[in-house]
């Protein structure tokens, strides 16, 4: 009994984990191009919507996952237009993303709050009563493994690809790469758009997989904590998977607590946990300069060609 | 200026009535010239005389607005350096694109258009490493490495694509003699070969010891073509700068006996890991009236020995480090700086100036100490701003005003404009890295005679440079700095250049190299 009760605990952690990863990882990629998008949390829900929106009308939670990528891509687009194309500030544009994200969610998000669809399953659906460890590994649902494997597949083209070194190569000294003649701003609009898309999915999880109903801003927050999490990881996908599940772990422990009916604690400071350990992290990854400051790629957030 | 038909078919690179504006600036005015098959071609001209904004044409990073530029004799287009590296031009570039947080390998791969597998690479490199005697480690992040060995991955990059003509653009500021030596006879054979050399410098005897022609440019125009080893060195300086050049003039001592001003004893210092080198018991003594030379191949310590000077590193022992019998090894760059030691790192951009700070703020960040630009904490603008256009008037900084960015600048003006600025404080000790890296021969003249006219006021000076020539010219006495330790002072009358290159470490490069060969 113990067993199931345990699985079912990591089971709900690799679910808190995975939007934050899928996010954390699109947003590692924009950021290793150079470019600094702080509308994660606008794309995020961009792609929550528009997935919900999709899977309700069409009946097709798959549909749903696709348009949502396509969505973050879209919302991603606008923000490269603006920063890429006519040089706006990247601060200053992915903060009016987000706030963009947070109002349009809303307003197309109006006619289906309450809504229920039929949820995202797990990818190879079987009774796994018998066995219930088997269920740790077989019992996620897709986009758990399609995180997984991009994770792999992220670390593997920056450091292993030639096109990964180039996309290194705009981060780190768009001047040079250009002089060099890469075509700085199209790798860095691609990047960009491989971040919303990632961010969309991310979005996306939370209203077809984590709770499968609309409700209004319904990523609460997890798009700042993606941001920070690729901070925490140096901007290293490994590492980038070890903070997610990290903080998975941490939000596991506050539903958890909050369903042993534990009441010595204020619920609030329980459902802050997850934010505190993140600002905590944060600090003590800044403590150490060393590891996690001079890994970040030199040119992130610097407008290119510079004004 | 223009070739006549028959002269051109047979031309390597051929450019034509070649113009290009900027908002406010003609940078090149109907430039013509040809550089033949195998031929080293110097181009010659001072800094903003448009050398820089013509090789980026023929390399295709810049387009000019008119002219033709003719290839093997047909009329190309080159929009890209992709496309200049198509036709087979190669570009060792003055400001080096590279990537500080990749490794030298990765560096060098992303200059290559090809795609070649790491280990084949690697052995490619390392093929051409061994064969021009070239100590670099292709696992090395770039930011760990000082700017000679940054130079060598951009000449490993370009020898790797075997090109047809290499742009070299002043390749050897940071080279030993030998290593020079070893330059030439490498850019030789390869000229052998049949590849053209289009070599930018502005030491003017490597270009007669290298060239066998050169274009000379003032102002955006071509003022003469001759051929460097007849024409005299003196008369091209001339035709670059378009005036008569100027003798440094040693003004007669000031008769006082040998007053001790800057001693240095006892120095060690760890380096900063993972690359820096130990500073091992380092002792000197600058006296007044005096230039210093401190010689030496880069990454030896002289970054790590100009810290502990600066102040920005403190010593162990507060007495290592000593103005006028006063001990400030624990004193920290400010303080030093009031007390009247002012450093000048090799670094311009980012080191000894602020690229986002107007020329007048940078004037403020080191002047301050010394001159009373903001005595009450308050900035005396107009105080600041006299200053600055002083510097700018007496080091002919070109540039529009104090309120100009010091990162618009280019390299050797922002130079002049960082020289002046400590000069003109009257330090009682100057140590300065490289003061003339990437400077012309006349900027170069004006800042070596303000060193020796400092000097004669009085004052210390320490030049810690990799340009034995300017060291040999300027200083009185030199020492060596090698693997963090210092040689012996010696004085420069009567030294001779081969001895200087072996101390510099010559032999020690020459066993590295053949235990690669043999590895």
């Amino acid at each position: 009994m113990t067993s199931v009760i345990l699985v079912s605990i990591f089971m709900t952690l690799a679910a808190a984990a995975t939007p934050i990863l899928l996010a954390g990882l699109g947003e590692l990629v924009t950021e290793k191009a150079g470019v600094l998008n702080l509308g994660v949390e606008g794309m995020m829900l961009c792609g929550a919507v528009t997935g919900f929106a999709v899977a309700y009308s069409s009946g097709s939670v798959t549909l749903g996952l696709v348009a949502a990528a396509v969505a973050g891509l879209l919302a991603a687009m606008i923000f490269a237009l603006l920063t890429l194309g006519l040089g706006s500030n990247q601060v200053a544009t992915g903060l009016a993303l987000t706030i963009f994200g947070i109002g349009v969610s809303s307003l197309f998000g109006a006619g289906y709050v309450g809504r229920t669809i039929q949820r995202l399953g797990p990818l190879f659906p079987a009774d796994y009563a018998a066995h219930p460890w088997l269920r740790l590994v077989f019992g996620h649902d897709a986009l758990v493994y399609l995180s997984l494997l991009l994770v792999l597949a992220v670390s593997l083209f920056l450091r292993r690809t030639r096109a990964g070194l180039i996309l290194r190569a705009v981060g780190e000294n768009a001047e040079s790469a250009h002089a060099i003649g890469y075509r700085v701003l199209a790798i860095r609009a691609a990047a960009t758009g491989f971040g919303g898309a990632l961010a969309g999915l991310g979005g996306a999880y939370f209203s077809l997989a984590l709770t499968p109903m609309w409700a209004d801003r319904l990523t609460a927050g997890r798009g700042w904590i993606a941001l920070a999490l690729v901070v925490f990881a140096a901007w290293k996908p490994g590492r980038l998977l070890l903070g997610a599940y990290l903080f998975g772990a941490v939000a596991t422990f506050e539903l958890q607590a909050k369903a042993a009916g534990i009441n010595w604690v204020a619920p609030e400071v329980l459902a802050m946990t997850p934010y505190l350990a993140t600002i905590v992290v944060l600090t003590m990854m800044s403590l150490g300069t060393r590891t996690g400051g001079r890994n970040a790629p030199a040119c992130l957030g610097k407008p290119f060609p510079a004004p | 200026m223009t070739q006549p038909p028959d002269e051109t078919a047979s031309l390597r690179l051929a450019l034509a009535h070649v113009s290009k504006s900027f908002p406010g600036v003609k940078a090149n005015q109907d430039i013509s010239f040809g550089v033949r098959p195998g031929e080293i071609h110097a181009l010659l001209g001072e800094n903003g005389a448009g050398k820089s904004t013509l090789v980026k044409i023929i390399y295709g990073v810049q387009r000019a607005d008119e002219g033709e530029i003719r290839w093997d004799g047909h009329p190309v287009e080159i929009p890209s350096p992709k496309a200049a590296r198509k036709l087979g031009i190669g570009m060792v570039f003055q400001h080096f694109s590279l990537f500080d947080g990749m490794t030298v390998l990765e560096n060098i791969a992303l200059g290559l258009d090809e795609k070649v597998p790491a280990e084949e690479l690697k052995r490619r490199i390392k093929a051409i490493l061994d064969s021009y005697s070239l100590p670099l480690d292709p696992d090395r992040e770039v930011h760990t490495l000082s700017v000679g060995e940054r130079q060598r991955i951009e000449i490993v990059r370009c020898l790797l694509q075997k090109p047809k003509l290499l742009i070299m653009d002043e390749p050897t500021s940071v080279l030993t003699p030998q290593e020079v030596e070893r330059l030439f006879d490498t850019l030789r054979q390869i000229a052998a070969e049949g590849c053209s050399i289009l070599y930018i410098s502005h030491k003017l005897h490597e270009i007669k010891a290298l060239c066998s022609a050169a274009t000379i440019l003032r102002a955006g125009r071509v003022v003469a073509t001759c051929d460097p080893r007849t024409e005299s060195t003196r008369r091209m300086a001339e035709l670059m700068i378009g005036a008569e050049l100027k003798s440094i003039e040693r003004p007669a001592g000031t008769g006082e006996a040998r007053r001790a001003r800057l001693v240095v004893s006892g120095l060690n210092m760890p380096g900063e890991p993972p690359f820096g080198t130990d500073l091992k018991t380092i002792g000197f003594t600058a006296y007044a009236g005096e230039i210093l030379g401190i010689a030496g191949v880069a990454g030896n310590g002289q970054a790590e020995l100009l810290l502990a000077l600066s102040g920005e590193r403190r010593t162990a022992s507060n007495d290592a480090v000593k103005l006028d019998g006063q001990a400030l090894g624990h004193a920290d760059a400010g303080r030093r700086r009031a007390a009247g030691l002012a450093c000048v790192p090799e670094e311009r951009n980012g080191h000894a100036a602020v690229p986002d700070f107007s020329l007048a703020d940078n004037v403020v960040l080191t002047a301050r100490h010394r001159l009373p630009l903001a005595p009450s904490g308050l900035i005396r603008q107009g105080a600041v701003d006299a200053y600055a256009r002083e510097v700018i008037q007496r080091f002919d900084v070109r540039t529009t005003g104090p309120a100009a960015l010091a990162g618009a600048l280019s390299g050797g003006n922002l130079q002049k404009f960082i020289m002046g600025r400590e000069i003109g404080q009257n330090p009682e000790v100057l140590v300065v890295e490289q003061p003339t890296w990437g400077v012309d021969a006349g900027a170069a003249a004006a800042i070596r005679q303000a060193l020796v006219d400092l000097a004669a006021r009085g004052s210390a000076i320490v030049v810690i440079s990799q340009d034995l020539d300017e060291l040999l010219e300027l200083a009185d006495r030199l020492c060596v700095i090698n693997e963090g330790r210092l040689s012996e002072a010696r004085p420069v009358a009567g030294l001779k250049l081969e001895e200087i290159g072996l101390l510099m470490g010559g032999v020690h490069g020459e066993a590295v190299a053949a235990d690669h060969a043999h590895a």
